[in-house]
């Protein structure tokens, strides 16, 4: 190495490495909040290059509204599997049938806010002290605002009013009884880095990503993927379209983009070129204009 | 020599209304790093809170408060790439009360924008956060003299208002300061030069910013690598893996080097430097590794590898300055846990030694009471030895903060002299 200085990418990677590391110093109960999206999948391979030889030490937990791609389970499976580490399914159907929340009705009815009751009763019964996120700052403009080490409140709530100084890279990871923290590795890495980091290190990720044909339905300006758990208008019309999903949440609400890209390099270069945010294409962001600061507030990752 | 793919963070400061979050938009939007649906979305925002035209400040302003008051709350971080560099943002509050996170944004910034109301000159809140500015010893400051549509582009008050920073800032400790005349709003000499000023010879903002040198901002000479970690697999063919994990705050270490542990003393040899799978021969900063060593020694979190013949000082008293961050104003009794690298340790304050003055910078002695956004230098004993290096010198082991006992907030931050 002739050179003195770090590339952006080895930058971001080494800070991260090292928020993961001091998650693991700080806390006693971690774990990785893992939807089976990119940025999830990319925290996870940031904490297996943090601490090997070691096994991640951290469980993976997935919070899971039943409304998923087969995709994303069958990928969340192996990547356990692989990684040898634990999995904690905290289940929104659960909660729903033991009467903690109630399903929302209608044509636009998400499981996506009901996930905040399902996280933080999992989050208390296991005593977990931080969940580690893989939200990004570019992602929408309330997590521009979040720290990295981001504290919580006995009620799980963000208070970004009133949130802690964090200076250079002093963490400060202190709670009473009953709080926790989320923390963000991947604070400043943006879309397009994440997308680079994956062709680079050559990370597996679900195929969702990659343009496919797939039944869908164009509502809310994205195409909807079809599945058992939509309710179709009588105007809406079922077609086959050759899609990608630029983030995976939610089957109900994940709108895909047409597209043909089919492998890491063109996606990059689609990524490079997109004119709207990833976020645009999601419905739970579009509800109102504080729609993620609402949820964050109550305590959505 | 300029590198492409380097980050480079900067943090906007100066007084409440000077027009930094409309800056940052005005620099996003010109430099087409804004995305459809995001301006969709402010134009409409604008257009409800009976805007002319986009409000640029809602780009970065994004919490409900903030949209609500008009006004900067919190830190906001915005990304974005030119063909030359890729800038990480940092838009921070004028508002006194919100001192703090304005410090949180700047604490990492390669550079500080200074904005400056051509209207008003420099305020308090200007020389507070220049003050802070060079106390954290970001290494670039431009003064962005802002608003000058409001003053018919006078090249006059322009000047005048150089003159009036520079003569305060003549008694702050900075590297390197510029000057830019702008219109934040219009966006005059932020992307593209202004046609209303050409008495301005110097470069717009944003050209500015590409072509600054960082590459000496980073203290490439003493090696520090603070032990975030110890990693003990104890298993297969890792049975007898140890390795210390950490960041190279500073320098460099190469395979083979003779290390000093501290605070113990003891020494070894670096064994390997290892990244994930692989092996590597030389490390540097800011680099995220994992050392092992040749001999089985003592080694923990909190503990320092440097190299034996360049070590930091390991102490039980430190004099800093200290950025009082806390709601409430100190009491001498508290105790703090003092974290300095990856290193915790009990703390308290011993002595004011004299606070400063925001207005004149000079120093007040025998005052004894430190309340939010005060600075002063103060004594702090701590339980156990830190190893440290003055600020100037290590902006990473140079710096600590105080964390409250009792209500676990971050109190304060503080600047080894
Ligand atoms: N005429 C004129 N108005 C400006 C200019 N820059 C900003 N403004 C206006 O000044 C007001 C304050 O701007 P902001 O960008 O919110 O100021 P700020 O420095 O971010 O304020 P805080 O973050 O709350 O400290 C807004 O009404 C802007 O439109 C400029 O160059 N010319
Ligand atoms: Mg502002």
């Amino acid at each position: 190495m002739g050179k003195y200085y770090l590339n952006y990418l080895d930058e971001l990677e080494a800070e991260s490495i090292y928020i993961l590391r001091e998650v693991w110093a700080q806390f006693k109960n971690p774990v990785i909040l893992f939807s089976g999206g990119k940025d999830s999948i990319v925290v996870t391979r940031l904490a297996q290059k943090a601490f090997y030889p070691l096994k991640v030490p951290f469980p993976l937990m997935h919070v899971d509204t039943g409304h998923n791609f087969p995709e994303t389970i069958a990928f969340r499976d192996k990547l356990v599997k692989k990684l040898n580490t634990q999995l904690i399914v905290a289940s929104v159907q659960e909660s729903i049938n033991q009467g903690r929340v109630l399903e929302e009705k209608g044509k636009n009815a998400t499981r996506n806010s009901l996930q905040i009751t399902t996280l933080l009763d999992v989050l208390e019964e296991k005593r977990i002290d931080c969940a580690i996120g893989g939200g990004r700052r570019d992602e929408e403009k309330s997590r521009a605002k979040e720290r990295i080490f981001s504290h919580r409140d006995i009620f799980g709530q963000w208070d970004p009013k009133n949130q802690r100084p964090e200076l250079w890279h002093l963490y400060n990871g202190a709670y009473q009884e009953g709080e926790h923290f989320r923390s963000f590795p991947i604070s400043n890495w943006t879309e397009l880095d994440i997308w680079n980091y994956i062709k680079r290190e050559k990370i597996e990720i679900p195929s969702l990503y990659y343009a496919h044909k797939r039944e869908v339905l164009w509502r809310n300006n994205s195409w909807i993927p079809f599945s058992k758990f939509l309710k179709i208008d009588n105007g809406e019309k079922v077609v086959s379209k050759k899609v990608r999903f630029r983030t995976l949440g939610d089957i109900t609400i994940t709108g895909g983009i047409e597209s043909e890209c089919d492998d890491i390099n063109k996606i990059i270069q689609e990524v490079a070129a997109m004119r709207n945010t990833e976020r645009g294409n999601r419905s739970d962001d579009k509800r109102s204009e504080t729609a993620m600061e609402d949820r964050k507030k109550q305590g959505y990752f | 020599m300029i590198e492409t793919n380097q980050l480079f963070r900067f943090t906007t400061a100066g007084s409440v209304d000077d027009g930094k979050s409309t800056l940052i938009g005005r620099l996003l939007y010109d430099s087409k790093s804004i995305f459809e649906d995001q301006l969709q979305a402010i134009e409409k925002t604008s257009s409800n809170k009976g805007f002319n035209g986009i409000d640029l400040a809602l780009f970065t302003d994004g919490l409900k408060d903030e949209r609500e008051q008009g006004i900067t709350i919190d830190v906001a971080y915005r990304y974005f790439t030119t063909p030359k560099r890729k800038f990480i943002i940092a838009d921070t509050p004028g508002h006194i009360q919100y001192t703090r996170n304005m410090v949180t944004g700047a604490s990492t910034a390669n550079a500080a924008l200074i904005l400056v109301d051509a209207r008003h000159g420099v305020v308090e809140q200007t020389k507070r956060h220049s003050f802070i500015a060079s106390l954290l010893n970001i290494p670039h400051i431009i003064v962005c003299i802002n608003k000058m549509d409001l003053v018919d582009f006078d090249e006059k008050i322009y000047d005048e208002l150089c003159n009036q920073f520079k003569e305060f800032s003549s008694k702050l400790l900075v590297q390197d300061i510029r000057f830019i005349p702008i219109s934040a709003l219009l966006g005059d000499n932020v992307v593209n030069r202004s046609e209303k000023m050409n008495w301005y010879q110097g470069a717009p903002l944003l050209h500015t910013l590409e072509t600054m040198y960082i590459g000496s901002d980073t203290n490439r000479v003493d090696a520090r690598f603070p032990v975030q970690n110890v990693l003990r697999p104890q298993r297969g063919e890792f049975m007898e893996y140890r390795g210390y994990t950490g960041k190279i705050e500073s320098g460099v270490f190469r395979k083979g080097d003779e290390i000093l542990v501290m605070p113990s003393g003891l020494t070894s040899k670096i064994k390997s430097i290892d990244m994930f799978e692989e092996a590597l021969d030389i490390a540097i900063a800011p680099m995220s590794v994992a050392l092992t060593l040749e001999d089985d020694i003592d080694v923990g979190r909190g503990d320092m590898i440097v190299r034996s013949n360049n070590k930091p000082e390991a102490v039980k008293e430190i004099v800093v300055m200290l950025c009082w961050l806390g709601n409430t104003p100190l009491n001498l009794k508290t105790r703090f846990n003092l974290q300095h690298t990856s290193n915790k340790q009990l703390a308290v304050i011993k002595e004011i030694i004299y606070k400063i003055d925001i207005n004149t910078l000079e120093r007040v002695e025998g005052d004894q009471e430190l309340k939010m956004n005060d600075i002063a230098k103060v004594k702090i004993s701590v339980a156990r030895p830190i190893m440290v290096d003055t600020y100037r010198k290590n902006r990473n082991t140079g710096s600590i903060i105080l964390v409250d006992t009792n209500s676990n907030e971050t109190v304060a931050a503080g600047m080894i002299t």
